[in-house]
Order: C-alpha cells, then sequence, then structure tokens
C-alpha cells in the first residue's frame, strides 16, 4: 500500500456493453411471451368446455404451411449472414425467400379460416373454442403480419441499395422478432394441432 | 473525473439572447416534440400531480359522503363512479407515470449516459400513456350510451366479470376504462423496455453492474416486472375488446366463460404491480437514507438480492387476493405461504436500512423525515399484509375495510411518503432551487397526522364487520364516529397536500439557488449543474467505486479501496 495520495485513474481494460437493439428486442419479446401465455392458458383453460358448435376436432394439421413458416427463420439467418459478408445480393435474394414463404403461411391460415368460417360454421361467437382459437391464432397471424410488413420494407431497401453492411445489426434485430414469430408457432401449432386436437 | 466544468457550455450557442423573449408557442413546440430524457421525466411528473389532484380531490368526495350515516351528498351511482376512478386514475395514471418520470429523469444521469437508449420511444411511450389518461376522463363528458351522456366507468378498478359484460355495462364507459388501461399498458412496456436496455447498455466506464446505484438496480429489477405482469393484463383488456365488440366468449358465464379466469389474469396483473410500484420508493430510500446519515449503504450485495428475489416470489402470490372466491385447500397453503415468504426479502431491506441509520450522523431534513415515516409505516403495512394473508383470517375480513386500509398503509404510508421524501430531494437537482424545510416541516408533520388519522382508524370499522364499496350504511352499526374521525383525516392530508404544492410553486419562483450538489451526496447526478444542460455531462465520467463523488471528493480514502 502506498501513502501518496491516489487519483482515480481511468480504466484501461476496454468498455463493451451489449447493443441496445438487441436488448430492447429481447425485452419486447419477452413481454409478448407473456401476452402468448395468457391467451395459451386461456385456450386450454377453456378445452373442451364448449356448450354447442364445432369441437377441435374439426381442425386439419397445417403441415406445409408450418414447414414453410420454419424454413423462413433459416432463410432470414442466412440473409444477415449473408449481408455482414456484403453479399448483397444474396441478401435481397433471402430476404424475399423469407418474405414468400411467410406469405405462403399467412395464406394457409386465410385459407383454413375460410373453410372454418364457411364449410364448418365456426366464427368468434359460435362457442368457447371459436372464441379461444381464433384469438389465439389471430394473435400470431397478426404477429406475421406485422414481420411480414418489416420485412417487406427491408427487402425494398436491400433491392434499391439502400442495406448496407453497416445495417447488419438493425437486420439482427429483425431476425430475432422473425425467430420468435416461428418460436411461438412451434407451441402454439403443438397446443392447438397436436395436444388440443 | 465526475464533477464537469461546463459553465460556458450550459446553453447552446445563440438560444442565450432569443431564451428572455421566446413566446409561449415556441415554448409549447419544445416541449411536444422533445425526445429528452429530462423533459420527458418533468413532464411524466408533472401529467401525474394532476391526476394526483383529480384523484385525491374524488378520494375526498368518497369521504365526504361517507362521513355520516345515510348521507346522501352524491348519488349511488357516483359513488361507484367515484371509487373507480380513484383507484384507476391513482394506479395507472399517477402511481406508474410519476415513479417512471423520476426514473426517466435520474437513471441517465445515474449512470453517467447522454440519454436514454431509445429517445423516441421514450416520448411514444409518454404520449401513448398521457393519450390513455385523456381518454379514461373524457368518458365524463363522451361515454354515451344507453346510459345516457356522461357516464364514467363504474365498475370499480378490477372489473369483476361479468359486470364488464355488454348485458350489464351497455353504453361506452367500460370501453373507455379498457381502452385508457391498454393504452397506458403499451406506454408503460415501451418504457420498461428503454429502462432495462438503458441500463444494460448505456452505462459509462466503470459503472459495472454491482457498481450500479441501487435506485437504478431497483428500476431495473421494476422494468423487468412490468413484461410479466403488464402483459398479462394488456392481453385481458384485449380479451375483454373481444367480448364486447366481437361478442366472442371469453369471460361470458352463460357460455361457459368463466369469471374466476378474468379474477385470475387481473391479479396475475394486480400483486405484482404492487411491486412494481413500491421496488422503485425502495430505490429512492436507497439512496436517500444513506446520504442523510452520511453512511454507505449496509450491505448493497444483499439489497440487490432482496430485490431480485421480491421480484420472483411476487409472481407467485397473486391468488391471496381470491381467498374468499373459494380455492382448493392446497391453493390456499400454497398462496398463504408464498405471500409470507415474499416477507423474508422485504425484511432483509428493512433490517439494511435500519443497520445504515445506525451510528450515522443524521440529518433530520424534510426529505430524510419522510423517509423515515416510510421506514416505520412500510413495516406496519408489511405486518397487516401477513395478517391478510393468512387464508382463515382473510375469509372474515377480505373485502372489508381492514384490507382498504392495509393497502392504504403501502400506497400512502410508503409509497407516497417517499415521493414527497424524494420530492424534497430530487428537487433542487431538476429546477435547481431547494424547497423550503420550513414548509417542508409542517407539510411532513400535518400528513403524517392526517395519515395516521385516517389510515389507523380505518382498519377498526374493518375489524367491525364495514364492507368496503358500500355507498352508506346505518347509524346503529357503531361505524360513524370512526367514520367521521377518518374523513377528518383526509381534510388535514388535504390540506398538507395543498402547502406542499404551495411550497413547490413558491421555491421554483423564490427558493434559494441549489448549486449542483447541495446534499453532499456521491452518486453521479450531483455532478453537473442543477438543472443539468441538455447533454447531462460534458465529458463522459469514469467510476471506480459504487460513490464516485466520494472518491472525487476524499481522494485519500476512496472508496475503491475497500469495494
Amino acid at each position: 500500500m502506498s501513502t501518496a495520495a491516489v487519483i482515480p485513474h481511468t480504466t484501461t481494460e476496454p468498455w463493451v456493453l451489449p447493443a441496445r437493439g438487441i436488448v430492447g428486442m429481447a425485452c419486447l419479446i419477452t413481454a409478448e411471451s407473456a401476452i402468448f401465455i395468457i391467451f395459451i392458458v386461456a385456450y386450454l383453460y377453456y378445452l373442451g368446455k364448449s356448450i354447442t358448435g364445432p369441437t377441435p376436432s374439426i381442425l386439419e394439421i397445417p403441415i406445409f404451411t408450418s414447414i414453410c413458416l420454419f424454413s423462413s427463420s433459416a432463410t432470414v439467418h442466412f440473409a444477415v449472414s449473408a449481408l455482414h459478408a456484403g453479399r448483397r445480393a444474396a441478401t435481397s435474394l433471402w430476404l424475399a425467400a423469407t418474405v414468400l414463404l411467410g406469405g405462403i403461411f399467412l395464406g394457409g391460415t386465410a385459407h383454413e379460416w375460410y373453410q372454418l368460417i364457411y364449410r364448418d360454421g365456426l366464427t368468434i361467437r359460435t362457442n368457447l373454442f371459436g372464441t379461444t382459437f381464433y384469438s389465439l391464432v389471430g394473435l400470431h397471424a397478426s404477429h406475421v403480419i406485422v414481420g411480414l410488413i418489416m420485412l417487406s420494407l427491408t427487402l425494398i431497401f436491400s433491392l434499391t441499395g439502400h442495406l448496407t453492411e453497416k445495417h447488419t445489426g438493425r437486420l439482427e434485430v429483425l431476425s430475432l422478432y422473425w425467430h420468435f414469430v416461428d418460436a411461438v408457432w412451434v407451441v402454439v401449432f403443438t397446443v392447438v394441432y397436436l395436444l388440443g386436437r | 473525473m465526475a464533477t464537469q466544468a461546463t459553465p460556458n457550455l450550459s446553453q447552446p450557442a445563440g438560444s442565450e439572447h432569443t431564451a428572455p423573449r421566446r413566446i409561449w408557442v415556441e415554448v409549447l413546440h419544445d416541449w411536444v416534440t422533445t425526445v429528452d430524457h429530462k423533459k420527458i421525466g418533468l413532464m411524466y411528473i408533472g401529467y401525474a400531480l394532476v391526476f394526483l389532484v383529480i384523484a385525491g380531490f374524488e378520494a375526498l368526495l368518497m369521504r365526504v359522503q361517507l362521513s355520516l350515516p345515510n348521507n346522501h351528498f352524491v348519488s349511488p351511482q357516483v359513488f361507484n363512479q367515484l371509487f373507480t376512478m380513484h383507484g384507476t386514475t391513482m394506479v395507472f395514471f399517477v402511481g406508474m407515470p410519476i415513479l417512471f418520470g423520476f426514473g426517466n429523469y435520474l437513471i441517465p444521469l445515474m449512470i453517467g449516459a447522454r440519454d436514454m437508449a431509445f429517445p423516441r420511444l421514450n416520448a411514444f411511450s409518454f404520449w401513448i400513456s398521457a393519450f390513455g389518461g385523456l381518454l379514461l376522463y373524457f368518458s365524463y363528458l363522451g361515454a354515451s350510451g344507453l346510459s345516457g351522456a356522461g357516464s364514467a366507468p363504474d365498475v370499480g378498478w378490477w372489473a369483476y366479470a361479468p359486470l364488464t359484460a355488454r348485458a350489464f355495462s351497455p353504453g361506452h364507459s367500460t370501453d373507455y376504462w379498457t381502452l385508457a388501461i391498454l393504452l397506458s399498458g403499451i406506454g408503460t412496456i415501451g418504457t420498461a423496455v428503454n429502462i432495462v436496455a438503458t441500463t444494460i447498455c448505456m452505462r459509462c466506464p466503470g459503472m459495472k453492474l454491482n457498481r450500479m446505484p441501487l435506485l437504478v438496480w431497483l428500476y431495473l429489477v421494476m422494468s423487468c416486472l412490468v413484461f410479466v405482469t403488464i402483459s398479462p393484463l394488456t392481453a385481458a383488456q384485449i380479451m375483454l375488446m373481444l367480448d364486447r365488440y366481437l361478442g366472442s366468449h371469453f369471460f361470458d358465464t352463460q357460455a361457459g366463460g368463466s369469471a374466476v379466469l378474468w379474477m385470475h389474469f387481473f391479479w396475475i396483473f394486480g400483486h405484482p404491480e404492487v411491486y412494481v410500484l413500491v421496488l422503485p420508493a425502495f430505490g429512492f430510500a436507497n439512496e436517500i437514507i444513506p446520504v442523510f446519515s452520511r453512511k454507505a449503504i449496509f450491505g448493497y450485495p444483499a439489497m440487490v438480492a432482496a430485490s431480485v428475489g421480491i421480484g420472483f416470489i411476487s409472481l407467485s402470490v397473486w391468488a391471496h387476493h381470491m381467498f374468499t372466491v373459494g380455492m382448493t385447500s392446497g391453493a390456499n397453503t400454497f398462496f398463504t405461504l408464498a405471500t409470507m415468504a415474499i416477507s423474508v426479502p422485504t425484511g432483509i431491506k428493512i433490517f439494511n436500512w435500519l443497520a445504515t441509520l445506525w451510528g450515522g450522523k443524521i440529518h433530520f431534513t424534510a426529505s430524510m423525515m419522510f423517509a423515515i415515516g416510510f421506514l416505520f409505516q412500510f413495516l406496519i403495512a408489511g405486518l397487516t399484509g401477513i395478517m391478510l394473508s393468512v387464508a382463515p383470517f382473510d375469509w372474515q375480513l377480505g373485502g372489508s375495510y381492514f384490507v382498504v386500509a392495509h393497502f392504504h398503509y403501502v400506497l400512502v404510508g410508503a409509497i407516497l411518503f417517499m415521493l414527497f421524501s424524494a420530492f424534497y430531494y430530487w428537487f433542487p437537482k431538476m429546477s435547481g432551487r431547494m424547497l423550503s424545510e420550513k414548509l417542508g416541516k409542517w407539510h411532513f408533520w400535518l400528513f403524517l397526522i392526517g395519515f395516521h388519522v385516517t389510515f389507523d382508524l380505518m382498519h377498526i370499522p374493518g375489524l367491525e364487520g364495514m364492507p368496503r364499496r358500500i355507498y352508506t350504511y346505518e347509524a346503529d352499526r357503531g361505524w360513524m364516529m370512526w367514520n367521521m374521525a377518518i374523513s377528518c383525516g383526509a381534510v388535514i392530508q388535504t390540506v398538507a397536500t395543498l402547502l406542499f404544492v404551495y411550497n413547490m410553486i413558491w421555491s421554483y419562483f423564490k427558493g434559494p439557488v441549489a448549486g449542483p450538489d447541495p446534499w453532499d451526496a456521491w452518486t453521479l447526478e450531483w455532478s453537473t449543474t442543477s438543472p443539468p444542460p441538455q447533454y447531462n455531462f460534458a465529458e463522459t465520467p469514469t467510476v471506480e467505486s459504487r460513490r464516485p463523488l466520494w472518491d472525487l471528493k476524499h481522494p485519500l480514502d476512496p472508496d475503491s479501496h475497500y469495494e
């Protein structure tokens, strides 16, 4: 121990903190997960409690569209990697693939709902199954729509050459959101189409 | 290191000669378009104070109605609206915004940052919350429907199903309530995202997590709690909207829906919400008590651990609000034990505050007096909380005035006292002027007396069986004397609050100039000018310990030697 005055000195070790975009998106995902959990709890709680009307047995498992959505997680990841490596054409290509796959999924949901409404006569006000099914799947679909809007905007920026390597961090934040939308579908798919049917 | 030499930079070039001559449109434009965390913080606080006065006035009207038996000062319908609006306003449009206001103002200053992580999200969150509050009160004018024009929400602040169904709540008053809370929830989550990102990503060099001021730690825990508590409420409000507008059946008992499910969803939000409100109050105490005891906080790591512990345990206690609904004995036991368990980390905190006071050179400023009042009243509120956590005791007293007395002891005796303390402590930083200590002490003693007259006595009619939310009562119940005294206490509290408002206005114009560091404190916000310049710090500070200003003032004996 020295007896001389110790002048506080600037720390020499490097001072690195996490990126705020990633942390902010992680927080948003936590909050969104809580919302989804409440809707899933309501779905499970009311399973088999409908007094009248159709039951979950009328549902068909959307295997093809689900595979499309799950693979879009991979394509958006490739888009981030391509942008990071500076391959802009590949970025556009992977982004377009992601938008296309997400669009197919959304079209599949639209077709499913059309069938349910006009073939089976199930609407949100028919019974508890209709209430919980449309609200849970609809909540997820609305997140897909938000994601698709953002991905399409990014695709436009990419095609017009406004998306450069320095935007990798931002595209990564967007891809996090898209991975979350996919992960939620894993849970919703399991609960609604596998366990609940 | 920390103290900044900034006088010539405190105003951007050019604004110096235009400043005194600015017209009000320019000033207004400045505030509406600002993304500066200090201005947004002040707007949050100002907006919350306006609602505090409104909701306090509603409480006063209710106390007038209840002061005498068989009283008809207001109609039963108006009484229902009064307690609904009082509760909703105080929780969503006073408590949350005022705490977020302090958080917004203080967190970047305390961690040595230029602004919050997402300044524009910050402004968005404030305005969306503010819009929610306006929407709630617009119901007084606009909620016309089957029940006629101008009907405020009257379903109670927890809005139990099926009261909220179209059949029982015609018109639009319940829709205004739902939308107001939905908007406030979006704003709250936005601000919480911002606080977490700021705390994790914007700290100045050397500000490791274990060197952060405890206030910032508590805001971090509180914001994480917001994600898992406000979101369920938002989800439940979406369901209620679907029920009311699209005819779905979530809470429709006619179609097999469950009213109890709403209760669960509401209290999964409702109980952690108490901790969302009280954790920042703990944060204020963690900063104020050490400074006025002239000692470092006792047991910093234990304080952090206790805060995180409270955050986790608070998620598993919600159904103690539902003992009277009838649950299985297993559920009753679990929620009784969980509720009792949460008093352990809370007790650790009280122990540490007392240990901080122990042997300190205590300065009895108005701020410190409110903080000490908080300590004792929070203890009593916790004790009645443990009483109510016991399921059989709760079966007897749930839904009585004993419960009202208990939670007002927490909200007023603990949170509001600590907020007043925070005002006396940080007003000089925000305005550049000291609040009057003389008026402050009048405020403290009057408010203390009014508080105890009202809320100590309120336990007694509760024990005698007076139910909450009743419009009036018979003269032979023996509640009259207590209710009269409770109402008199409410008047004393009102006088004290008006004194506080007067003190703020007077001191803002005439108070003594504060200087950068009036309390000889230790955290970074006192190293910059009062009020701080727009950019906060002329150069980014570097810290070596939990008390950077102590290190600066005592270079021979810095804290970094001991931590």
